[in-house]
């Protein structure tokens, strides 16, 4: 995918390979950070309390990598993390609507996270040889905890696809409800082509082939039937959110934009 | 010394543990002996019924404080007004989880199930801390019970850490190790709201006036008052009375409460007495105390109906992980993860 060029710091990049690489780090930080405030929305009330400190450890995890992409963007000359995270409009926000989506039940829970750790583990694959060192450097960091992230995922959706015919059935609907949604992970930007061209990332195409495939046999696995002709949710690449990211936001900014200028 | 294996499901079938029993007198006698050298009590230990049923409520009331804890503070996580200070407060609430599951666990080594303990605690009929039958207000009162409120509980469970039931010292001995870096959260939160804007350091101050009074009940009923102590103190589950706990409490805090230019409210009429070398102040109401920890305070009606909700909605979850089936998938799954 790669022109060869390696660009080692932020220093380095310019031209549509820069403005290409923060549409990347700004869709990357955002559906971090969204998903891991909906699981942190867990803390305190998940079904079992193991499952709770699960949630908790994957929001925290979430919401870290949330924060390097931040700063990876503020060395690329955008706002600081906090005014990137806590200052904008919806409109601003590149995150798929997988990932801002309610919390909703414990099988919605579930299964988007799993739907978004099998498209994270792919993504953050395709990114482990990036012609941008920093994100390369960061991504081979995170696959470790990444990889309990999938185990945990995986491990949920088969003990509830299969424990009763209650869990299966809440299971299948949550499937159906998020998969339109997942798709809209991989709606291409306009930067799509740069991105894989210069190596920087891959094209979303093909994080979506390897999703798709995974998602199909693990659900087959787990007693769900796998959804067809299934129109994608797009927009929240563009900016085009549905109306519980503004929900969210507002939530989110309440007591920061008390004192916008002061440390919290 | 009779050893018999630990029980479950609240059924301790001990023989001679109550007063009466043949050999009970014998055995108690042994029992405080060791306790007295300061011998740790382990589960299959012979131990009498009355410090089973004590340990049991204790470490009941003190699980059941982490889970209703989480709540408080968790309702504000989506509010937290930074990323840091977000990511510290969900791992603050996850370690009140943590700790929720550790001394259910500790609890389940006297007989008591978590299931039975959780169901009491959602029925109204056990207890839980007086702090948590309040309502977190603002962001504030975040920072103020994850300083003050958890430096109480510092300096209840350093206390208990040394006790005489093996399984409870030892969890709490985790479990303060985790709660000196929450109260390092909360002390960083405390100054920078403290130093801050005035709309912030005001913020603060009418946190600490509203908390001043639970956490001046925190540490339990004045020596005068208390039920449970003499006994507690000679079987060593308690070393020091909830009067000593709230002095030593005091005479931590009350500096670094004025070093951050707060104050706390007149009517208390807060004094260090030189000659005495302790703090005087306006015995709280324990009349109110008692009203508050059985479900009369102003949150406990939220806090239990937020609890119930939770467990009612994940039965279903709990249902299909029992099931032989949802057990059973557990090696394939993990088999598979690559």
């Amino acid at each position: 995918m790669s022109t060869g060029t390696t660009f080692s710091a932020a220093g380095d990049i310019q031209g549509e390979e820069r403005s290409a690489l923060i549409d990347l780090l700004y869709r990357l930080g955002d559906d971090d950070l969204m998903i891991g405030h909906r699981n942190s929305e867990w803390t305190g009330l998940a079904p079992i309390l193991e499952a709770d400190i699960a949630f908790s450890s994957m929001a925290q995890d979430e919401i870290g990598r949330a924060l390097s992409y931040y700063r990876m963007l503020h060395a690329l000359g955008e706002p600081d993390p906090d005014t990137i995270a806590f200052t904008r409009a919806a409109a601003a926000y590149r995150c798929a609507s997988l990932a801002s989506l309610d919390r909703s039940d414990w099988a919605f829970s579930t299964v988007r996270q799993y739907f978004y750790d099998v498209a994270t583990t792919r993504r953050l694959a395709l990114m482990a040889d990036s012609s941008y060192t920093p994100l390369s450097q960061f991504v081979r960091k995170v696959g470790g905890e990444q990889k309990y992230h999938m185990m945990h995922s995986r491990m949920w959706v088969v003990r509830l696809g299969k424990g009763t015919d209650e869990s299966r059935l809440l299971m299948q609907q949550a499937v159906e409800k998020a998969y339109p949604h997942a798709l809209g992970m991989f709606e291409a930007t306009e930067w799509d082509a740069v991105i894989a061209g210069s190596g920087i990332g891959p094209c979303e195409a093909d994080v979506e082939a390897s999703w798709v495939e995974e998602v199909a046999e693990h659900l087959s696995a787990s007693g769900l039937a796998v959804p067809t002709n299934v129109e994608p949710t797009y927009g929240g690449r563009c900016g085009r959110h549905p109306e519980e990211l503004g929900c969210l936001l507002e939530e989110m900014q309440k007591v920061y934009k008390l004192e916008p200028s002061a440390p919290w | 010394m009779v050893r018999v294996s630990p029980t479950r499901g609240g059924q301790p079938g001990l023989r001679g543990d109550k007063p009466g029993d043949p050999g009970y007198e014998e055995n108690l006698a042994a029992f405080e002996s060791r306790v007295s050298r300061g011998d740790k009590v382990e589960p299959g230990d012979w131990m009498p019924d009355a410090y089973r049923q004590q340990l049991i409520r204790l470490i009941h009331v003190h699980a059941n404080s982490e889970i209703c804890g989480a709540l408080p503070e968790g309702g504000w996580i989506p509010n937290a007004p930074s990323l840091k200070r977000k990511l510290a407060l969900i791992a603050k609430v996850q370690d009140e989880v943590g700790h929720a599951q550790l001394l259910y666990r500790a609890a389940e080594t006297l007989g008591k199930s978590r299931e039975e303990m959780i169901e009491e605690l959602i029925s109204g009929k056990a207890k839980y801390s007086n702090v948590f039958h309040y309502h977190a207000e603002t962001w504030a009162d975040v920072a103020t019970i994850s300083w003050l409120i958890d430096a109480g509980a510092i300096v209840n469970q350093t206390m208990m850490a040394e006790g005489s039931y093996g399984p409870y010292a030892r969890a709490l001995k985790r479990i303060c190790y985790e709660e000196a870096f929450h109260l390092t959260h909360g002390y960083d939160m405390c100054i920078t709201l403290a130093t801050g804007t005035k709309l912030q350091h005001d913020m603060l101050q009418d946190a600490v006036n509203r908390w001043w009074k639970p956490i001046m009940m925190f540490h339990g009923p004045g020596d005068k008052v208390s039920r449970h102590t003499d006994l507690l103190m000679r079987w060593r589950v308690k070393m020091k009375t909830n009067d000593e706990q709230r002095q030593q409490f005091l005479k931590q805090y009350m500096p670094k409460i004025y070093q951050l230019g707060l104050t706390v409210p007149d009517e208390w009429e807060m004094r260090f007495d030189e000659v005495e070398g302790v703090w005087r102040y306006r015995e709280p109401d324990w009349d109110e105390f008692l009203h508050v920890v059985r479900g009369n305070g102003p949150a406990s009606a939220l806090r239990l109906r937020t609890r119930k909700m939770a467990h009612e909605d994940g039965a279903w979850v709990r249902r299909a992980l029992q099931s032989a089936a949802g057990q059973s998938a557990v090696g394939e799954s993990v088999a598979g993860a690559g």
